[in-house]
């Protein structure tokens, strides 16, 4: 039997052309986008609501990732909001009714370093402060947890420690989509795919809709959920933003046949190992140094991946890798997403995911849709554009896998 | 592979260089000196195609360029077109 049956799937998909006008149109039929969709229909009522997508639902960085769902970040703030994601996460599946292969994994986060150790050791208390179960724990329990792993590092990267997030887990990314869209769907929310927002209609400074080759859409607030080309939509509202786009990669190799349980990731090698439910070896890493919108893999980033991971677990040398795939990420410069009012009527903003958009999903699209029918959502006020002109900055880089 | 024409050494492979962000602009639109300044500290072009930007042949000539790329192909163009 193929547990893996995509035919369960069910969307029921409204007909005909779009409405000329909505109480809400979201462009981006991501996670983000749908997710929103979903939690203003059904939280609060508002189901006058339209997204559109330029390809099919999830195609981009939604289904891009390497669908990790963790919250042991670094600053309270952001602990918060990644840990009331994990745990709406953990209880998607009753309420949707849809399977999203959601695995509780536990998360290790080695330190090949004193100073890293500190790093990971601080990570713990934090974490532990705000919500998040996180535990230091030594070379020994790493080594029980995770048998696989080489504690020397090849020799030049001895593991001192890690910091172990319990509630670390996966959920199969596009499963997640399906499970935002048909909820949605349901409960009379319009989704057109193919349909590419072309520009914005405005009223003075007041963003009033958008542009489609399939006529205007008039919208009382128009919430950009665009992963990677969201600078050009913001522009369009005369928006700046504190956003570069880097390509972000990542490969599966073939079947492993052993099981290995948690997902580990390294703080000085800057790279993370889960694995599939398929059994296949799931191996990421930082971003691209450079700016690019290029959905690309390189030759010397699978080599120098490899390299980093073969490192610490020499089983993945007798694997071949198998597809690689990347992500155009929208970084922001200090490493936190922006979400929220963008300072023009009419015109809101999630977006600055970067690496770390997948595990955000549930929390992110609630607290939208909870400012968008309120006015006011607790999560994710710290993490508004206007922090950057208020010097209230809320830098995290150590935390988003990258450095 | 990408190949990248510094102009000391000529055509080296990519990884042998490191990116150096664009030049920054603030648009003159941006008039109040405040916010100015905030656009320079955290604000991004985030061009997508042709952009002129910065690099430094790291593990070449050492010495920091010019570069004209067209960031939605990664293709590195003559400088002055």
């Amino acid at each position: 039997m193929n547990e893996f049956v995509e035919t369960l799937l069910d969307l029921p998909w409204q007909t005909g052309e779009p409405k000329s006008s909505y109480d809400v149109v979201i462009i981006g039929a991501g996670g983000h986008g749908l997710a929103t969709a979903y939690y203003l229909a059904t939280r609060h009522g508002i189901t006058n609501v339209c997204v559109l997508d330029s390809n099919f639902i999830g195609a981009g960085n939604s289904g891009r990732n390497t669908t990790i769902i963790r919250s042991n970040y670094g600053i309270p703030e952001s602990v918060r909001f990644y840990q009331r994601s994990l745990e709406m996460y953990q209880t998607l599946e009753d309420e949707t009714g849809c399977w999203i292969m959601h695995n509780q994994k536990g998360q290790i986060w080695m330190a090949h370093s004193v100073s890293t150790a500190r790093t990971e050791q601080t990570r713990a208390l934090m974490n532990q402060a705000c919500g998040a179960k996180t535990d230091y724990i030594g070379p020994d329990e790493i080594k029980q947890l995770c048998p696989q792993i080489d504690l020397t590092g090849g020799g030049r990267y001895p593991v001192y420690g890690a910091s172990y997030h319990h509630e670390g887990a996966t959920a199969r990314h596009d499963r997640v989509v399906w499970a935002y869209a048909q909820g949605a769907l349901r409960a009379g929310v319009h989704v057109f795919q193919h349909t590419p927002v072309t520009g914005l209609l405005k009223d003075g400074d007041r963003v009033v809709g958008v542009q489609t080759p399939r006529g205007n859409i008039a919208a009382g607030t128009v919430i950009s959920a665009v992963g990677g080309d969201v600078t050009t939509v913001a522009n369009w509202a005369g928006v700046r933003l504190p956003i570069r786009t880097h390509a972000l990669q990542a490969f599966v190799t073939n079947a492993y046949a052993q099981e290995f349980a948690p997902i580990v990731s390294s703080n000085d090698l800057v790279f993370y190992v889960s694995q599939t439910p398929r059994g296949q070896m799931l191996i990421g890493a930082e971003y691209d140094r450079f700016a690019s919108y290029r959905q690309a893999t390189s030759f010397s980033y699978l080599q120098a991946c490899s390299k980093k991971s073969i490192t610490m677990f020499p089983f993945l040398a007798k694997l071949r890798i198998l597809r690689s795939w990347t992500g155009i990420c929208d970084v922001s410069t200090d490493f936190s997403p922006i979400i929220g009012h963008t300072g023009v009527d009419g015109f809101m903003i999630t977006t600055g995911w970067g690496t770390w958009g997948f595990k955000a999903i549930p929390a992110g699209g609630s607290q939208l849709a909870e400012l968008v029918a309120t006015g006011s959502a607790t999560l994710i006020e710290p993490f508004g554009l206007q922090r950057f002109a208020h010097e209230a900055a809320m830098a995290d880089p150590s935390s988003a896998g990258t450095r | 592979m990408l190949w990248v024409e510094c102009p000391n050494c000529g055509s080296r492979p990519f990884e042998e260089y490191r990116y150096g962000n664009v030049f920054p602009t603030t648009p003159d639109t941006i008039t109040d000196p405040d916010a100015r300044n905030v656009d320079h500290a955290w604000m991004q072009d985030n061009v997508g195609g042709e952009t002129l930007e910065r690099w430094f042949h790291e593990a070449g000539c050492r010495r920091w360029f010019t570069a004209r790329r067209n960031t939605r192909t990664d293709e590195f163009l003559p400088v002055d077109p």
